[in-house]
């Protein structure tokens, strides 16, 4: 059996990568594939230890956050949408009218 | 398989989710001039919602498996959240119609954040509070964009996405240390293991990721950055919504969270919240000194806001969950009122929401100004208004409790803050008026609404004992 803590050490390092993927990229649609990761890792957590603890409400928890997870996406790339139909534009750099 | 589900102990969210639904069903065979009218179905939701959740108030009972509790706590906040969004869809009626966005998927959404804003005050566990944010977050998501024609409220939207997204998925990630290192997601499980095994490594990752996620989802600083290109580009109703709503539900289960599942911690996050706290206040305060937008002054001002009633959560005590409460009610009548009059004047396109267009309207609206001076005088703090004393309850808590630095710096952010709102006061009464000062009808139901919020802060102001004594009888429940 492998252990939790390789599973922890996995999440850990998609954490990373997400929060890292959310600090540089500046492409929209990629900051929310970093997100995605983040919580995909959340999710690898939930897992390994719901296995760990012999206990089931992890999983049900990461069934949840998967369906939360497509509600999100479905909503953000809707929003996305509408941006580049006015802006034509999905660079965050570009994204700023809004600052004072 | 759990038996105890107890439909009825959730029976006002079922009503106002039930309600959103039938908007959606019913919008295909509205015309589109009587849109008007689902938003009246959606305040009667409401209000029958409100009716239910009175009929149970004074129960205690736990349902679906230990997830949702019904108490005097839960009751309080969903009446305030069904306030809230009675007052959002009275100003909201006129704006859509003005600003061509007369869609009913308006009042759907501010129903379906209500359900989750509910939610997460009755939750007592980790996966409902989970799923209750994410109600919210994704129905207010767009609404922050609702306006989709509008670049500026399409940016709006994206970046609270963005960071919304984001906070959720760090606080998710917190939430899987604290399950994996309690072994429950229930508060009081989890409470139990605490004192048990004491907090490890993984738990204290568990809780300060926790903290980040709740920081960004009511605006603490150093997490508040979204807050006021958000408030801005967001239609004003929104604005309002956002400011008052999922800031006043990100409260209401944070303190479930901290004091049904880590009482044992205090010590940690309590030091942690006051350093945030006085960070909150200070730039809130700062930053809105230097603003030339309405929307965005009232944003920074709602950040330092949320810096207030952090020090009645620093305070851990009765007294100071009580003041939160009051607090969160008293916030929420003037800054709905605020916005209301914000929405009023900005006429169409939103035009007008610089505070230079605000200049020498006093005596031409006295209604409008004397009800918005109303509103900020509260804001400040002055006597005989609802703010002063719900900051009176926060600060007297937190004496008590021996924070006496604290308390300092909060009323010095006060008196900071008395300068930019007094500002928009000396614009209105003591300025030349523009050359053509624009004429602007007031509708009805903003009027009322107007009203309602205008009573309502001036009643909490001179006979606070009442709603004192609901709040402090509500947080038994948690402590």
């Amino acid at each position: 059996m492998i252990p939790a803590s390789h599973y922890l050490i996995l999440s850990a390092l998609l954490v990373t990568i997400g929060v890292i993927g959310v600090l540089t990229r500046r492409n929209i649609l990629i900051i929310f594939m970093s997100i995605e990761l983040i919580l995909n890792a959340a999710n690898i957590n939930l897992i390994a230890f719901s296995r760990q603890l012999q206990d089931v409400i992890g999983q049900v928890f990461a069934v949840f956050v998967i369906t939360v997870a497509a509600a999100e996406a479905a909503i953000g790339l809707g929003i996305v949408i509408a941006l580049f139909r006015n802006r034509e534009t999905i660079n965050a750099d570009e994204i700023d009218l809004l600052k004072g | 398989m759990p038996t105890d589900l107890h439909y009825l102990a959730i029976l006002p969210e079922i009503i106002t989710a039930a309600t959103g639904i039938a908007i959606m069903l019913l919008d295909p065979f509205t015309a589109p001039q009587h849109k008007g009218r689902l938003g009246w179905l959606g305040v009667a939701g409401l209000l029958a919602a409100g009716v239910a959740g009175a009929a149970q108030s004074g129960r205690t009972m736990t349902a679906f498996g230990g997830m949702v509790q019904l108490d005097s706590y839960s009751v309080f906040f969903r009446w305030l959240f069904f306030g809230v969004s009675i007052g959002t869809i009275l100003i909201s009626l006129q704006y859509l119609k003005r600003e061509g966005v007369h869609h009913s998927e308006f009042y759907a959404l501010v129903l379906f954040a209500t359900t989750g804003m509910s939610f997460m005050a009755a939750s007592v566990d980790l996966i409902l509070m989970f799923i209750g944010l994410e109600t919210v977050a994704i129905s207010t998501y767009v609404l922050a964009g609702f306006k989709r024609s509008d670049p500026r409220s399409n940016e709006s939207a994206v970046k609270y996405f963005i960071l919304g997204a984001f906070s959720t998925a760090v606080l998710l990630y917190g939430i899987a240390f604290l399950y994996g290192q309690t072994g429950s997601t229930r508060f009081d499980r989890v409470a139990e293991a605490l004192s048990a095994q004491g907090p490890s490594a993984f738990f204290l990752v568990g809780l300060a990721l926790l903290l980040v996620g709740f920081g960004f989802k009511v605006a603490m600083a150093p997490f508040h950055v979204w807050t006021p290109d958000v408030y801005e580009g967001a239609p004003s109703p929104v604005t309002a919504f956002l400011a008052v709503g999922p800031k006043a539900a990100g409260f209401a289960a944070l303190v479930r969270v901290l004091y049904s599942a880590l009482p044992d911690m205090e010590n940690h996050w309590g030091d942690v919240l006051g350093l945030v706290a006085v960070l909150t206040m200070t730039v809130g305060n700062v930053a809105a000194i230097t603003q030339s937008n309405i929307k965005r002054l009232l944003a920074y001002s709602s950040v330092a806001h949320a810096g207030y009633l952090l020090v009645g959560l620093v305070a851990r005590n009765e007294l100071g969950i009580s003041a939160v409460l009051y607090y969160a009610v008293v916030y929420a009548l003037m800054n709905l009122g605020a916005f209301t009059v914000v929405v009023i004047w900005s006429g169409a396109g939103e035009t007008r929401v610089h505070l230079s267009d605000y200049a020498g309207i006093g005596f031409r609206y006295p209604f409008l100004t004397g009800c918005l001076s109303l509103f900020l005088l509260s804001l400040i703090g002055i006597p005989a208004t609802g703010g002063f004393m719900g900051k009176v309850f926060l600060f007297a808590a937190a004496v008590q409790s021996h924070h006496v630095g604290l308390v300092v710096i909060a009323v010095l952010n006060s008196a900071v803050s008395a300068y930019y709102y007094l500002r928009i006061i000396v614009i209105m009464y003591m300025q030349e008026p523009a050359a053509q000062v624009p004429s602007v009808e007031i509708p009805v139901p903003a009027a009322v609404a107007l009203v309602l919020a205008a009573l309502g802060t001036l009643l909490t102001g001179l006979y606070p004992s009442a709603l004192l004594d609901l709040a402090s009888r509500s947080v038994l429940a948690v402590r």
